[in-house]
This record gives C-alpha cells, structure tokens and sequence, in this order.
C-alpha cells in the first residue's frame, strides 16, 4: 500500500468504467447500444479478474460475452420495436421501487463489504492459478465440471424445444405475424392482405 | 486495490442490476439487469478468491459455476423471448397480462 501503482491506476479505471456503463445500459435510448455498454461492462469486469491474477477466467468472460452481447443485439433489431433509438424512449415501470431496491441493495453489500472483517490472504504470485484451475477442473471437482457440461446441454435442449417452429407451443406461421404496436406500423411490416394469406399456406401442426 | 474497494464496485455492479431487472419493461432489458447482478456476483467472487484464499483454485471453480449459470440465463431467457413471441406477439412485460398459455 505504499504509493499509487499502475495496476491500481488500472485498476480503478476498469472497475469504475465498468459500473459506469452497467449505468449507461439504462439510460441510452438505443437497445443496440445498450447490449454494447453491457458488454464494456462485462469488459471491464474482465480486465479487473485479469490485474487479480485470474487471466483465465477474466478472458474468458471477455470472449464469452463478445458472443453473447452480439447475440442480444441481433434481437434487439429483430424483436424490439425502435431498436435503433431514433426517439427518445423510457421504457420503465415502477421506476422509484426499481431506485430504492437498486439503492438498498448497493448500500447494504457494500456496507457488509466495507464492515466484515475478511482474513487477509492474497494470492501467491508465484504459483499459476489457471494451472491450478485446471488441475481442479480436471481432477478432484470434476463432478462439478461434467454436471456444469450436463447442465449446458440440457439448456440447449430445452432451448431449442422452446423455441422451435413447430412444436406445442404454437403452429409454423404463428411467428411470421406481423407484432400489434401501439402507434403507426414501422415500415417492413406485412401488408393485412399479405398477412392472411400466409396464415392460410400451413404447415403447422395442431395445438398440442 | 484493496478487497473493500472490490467489494464496492461488485455491490455497485449488483444495485444497478436489481434496478434494471426491476425496472424495464423489455424482455432482453430485463436480461441485461440480471446479468449485471451476475456480473457484480462474479466479481466479488473472484476478489474473495483473490484477496482471501490464499489462491484455493475452489474460489475460481465458484466463478466457473456463475459463469455456467450466465450462459443457462441467456439461453433459457432468449428462447422463452422467441415462446412468448410467436404465441403472443409480446415484447414487452406489460403485454403479459396473464400467465396461462
């Protein structure tokens, strides 16, 4: 603790850029933009897990959410209406609850936080975690790894059931509708003719 | 960087989660918020990891474990998006106003 190094330099400028834009994820009109300040966020988390000497899992963050802020952003434009933030939008409800829970939960953790006494052992700088993580990984938590895997892919099973075309949670066509919004139809939406005629052309299946 | 100051941003990253899981009404918003907690989660575990145990490679396989449970939120929650799409046309919580399918 004896003067102000480069990693703590760096340190606070990750960990306080990060909580900056977690903040910029709830006040940018555009939710593409949104889904990349998350994704700075998460960077910045990344870059702090990297200076505490877990690069293994700090790049691992980084590259994990590159893919899914991408994902988040490409159904953004698909699903969402105004996705590119033209007008200025809110989208809240219950915003003063939402303040004082947010503000709650803040003040209590870091209080906790800033209150408990923690023993202090840092990490050994010499040894290397992520060998260390692997050998972990692979040997005495290795139950831990294969139902972590197990559970991934029950997850992709569950989330292709969910989301299939056809399936009994709906028919073929009943995804190609084109969304009631509230005011004027955006443009790109379907014609009512053409609506209809493409609820007629089916391949769906009975509800299940 | 002291475990405090760790500790500080991570609560930080998790308040501002619980207010967008609270507060927004789009479905991929509300994903945003609670990955925000997760994210505050992760990282106050790997300061623990880091500043408390001595470097036990436990405290990484925690952060592996919140990592899996992210990807399961993302998934899980995009396919119950694309659902909830095709039967009612609902991007929003507000057009939700009942639960029966």
């Amino acid at each position: 603790m004896s003067g102000v190094t480069l990693v703590d330099v760096a340190f606070w400028v990750f960990g306080a850029g990060s909580v900056l834009a977690a903040w910029l994820v709830f006040r940018v009109d555009s939710m593409v933009r949104a889904a990349y300040w998350l994704f700075a966020s998460f960077v910045g988390v990344g870059f702090v897990m990297v200076l505490l000497n877990a690069r293994f899992l700090g790049l691992v963050l980084v590259l994990m959410m590159a893919g899914e802020m991408t994902i988040m952003a490409v159904f953004m434009v698909m699903f969402m209406m105004n996705p590119a933030g033209l007008n200025p939008m809110t989208m809240v409800h219950q915003h003063r609850t939402a303040v004082v829970a947010g503000l709650v939960s803040f003040v209590a953790l870091a209080g906790v936080g800033l209150v408990s006494d923690f023993p202090d052992r840092p990490v050994d700088r010499g040894q290397d975690p992520t060998e260390a993580l692997g050998v972990e990984l692979l040997g005495e938590s290795m139950l831990i790894f294969e139902i972590a895997g197990v559970t991934l892919l029950a997850t992709m099973i569950g989330a292709i059931a969910l989301a299939s075309k056809r399936g009994r949670y709906g028919d073929a066509q009943a995804g190609s509708v084109a969304p009631e919004l509230p005011d004027s139809a955006p443009s790109g939406t379907l014609e009512p003719a053409a609506e209809t005629s493409m609820d007629h052309s089916g391949h769906g299946m009975g509800h299940g | 960087m002291t475990l405090q100051a760790l500790l500080v941003i991570a609560a930080a990253l998790f308040g501002v989660g619980v207010y967008g899981a609270l507060s927004q009404q789009t479905f991929v918003m509300i994903m945003m918020g609670l990955e925000l907690m997760l994210n505050g989660a992760m990282l106050a575990a790997v300061a623990f990891w880091a500043q408390t145990s001595g470097g036990n490679p436990k405290g990484q396989l925690l952060t592996v474990v919140v990592m899996v449970v992210m990807a399961v939120e993302a998934a899980m929650g995009f396919a119950l998006i694309i659902g909830i799409y095709r039967i009612r046309k609902a991007d929003m919580t507000e057009k939700l106003k009942r639960l029966r399918g």
